[in-house]
């Protein structure tokens, strides 16, 4: 089944923290084909780590 | 000329002293940030031998701080236990971002090119207040995370917290930071 937006978020956010079961992976990939959203909030959680440690290493 | 001896000199690790304590106040308040960078220094000048050169100088110095901090952090959040009634809240607040059916409610503007930002002055003073709004738990798990790249299991331990406590906490501190960033930068028509 295909998770909604909020579960989404959820392996989005965990993805950054573990790596996600295959069975995840594929909820995810499924989600993220058909949610325009989901995909920006991928690419801003990228964004929000890379500027954390451009603040950290530069000030 | 004498032949350099292994090392690290006093006065290139002095001179490290600006970074570390940057590094130190994005997890501790002062004066425990002080406290740290002041122990690093010193731990670092008795140990100067020790230091390899195979990493540079501000790796390994980088390196005790973390250690030094993870040592604060732990002490500290022993003495203080987190309140359930912010825990509440600040559940309340993420699940308000999203409708019943777990669509997003409202996640309307578009970053354009982030990267953008990052060459902006005014930007960094936007995360900086983003991230001080931040509920002092979940910031600090995200700052474990994000800023000492500790991984998951290691955070856990230093603060005596679950792993799916750990999870929540990072998931909620990045929902709350997008949507702070949005209202403080991305969504601004002037920046």
């Amino acid at each position: 089944m295909i998770p909604t937006c909020k579960e989404t978020s959820v392996l989005l956010s965990q993805g950054q923290d573990r790596r996600l079961k295959p069975s995840e992976s594929l909820r995810l990939r499924l989600h993220l084909l058909i949610c325009r959203r989901c995909r920006s909030f991928s690419q801003q959680l990228e964004f929000l780590r890379a500027a954390v440690r451009r603040y950290r290493d530069h000030g | 000329m004498e032949p350099k001896a292994p090392g690290a000199d006093h006065a290139a690790i002095e001179r490290e002293r600006g970074y570390l304590l940057r590094y130190a106040r994005l997890q501790l308040r002062d004066p425990a940030a002080e406290d740290a960078v002041q122990e690093t220094l010193l731990a670092a000048i008795e140990g100067a031998a020790r230091f390899s050169g195979k990493s540079s100088l501000r790796t390994w110095l980088t390196g005790i701080l973390k250690h030094k901090i993870i040592d604060h952090l732990r002490r500290n959040s022993r003495e203080q236990p987190l309140s359930s009634g912010d825990d509440a809240a600040e559940a309340d607040a993420v699940d308000a971002l999203f409708a019943g059916d777990g669509h997003w409610r409202d996640f309307s503007a578009d970053w354009g090119n982030p990267d953008a930002a990052l060459e902006n002055r005014r930007f960094w003073a936007a995360l900086e207040l983003c991230v001080q709004r931040l509920p002092a738990r979940t910031a600090r798990v995200f700052m474990m995370r994000e800023v000492m790249e500790m991984p998951n299991e290691e955070i856990c331990k230093a603060l005596d917290i679950t792993a799916t406590n750990c999870w929540v906490l990072l998931h909620r501190a990045r929902l709350t930071l997008r949507e702070c960033l949005e209202l403080q930068w991305f969504g601004k028509p002037e920046k």
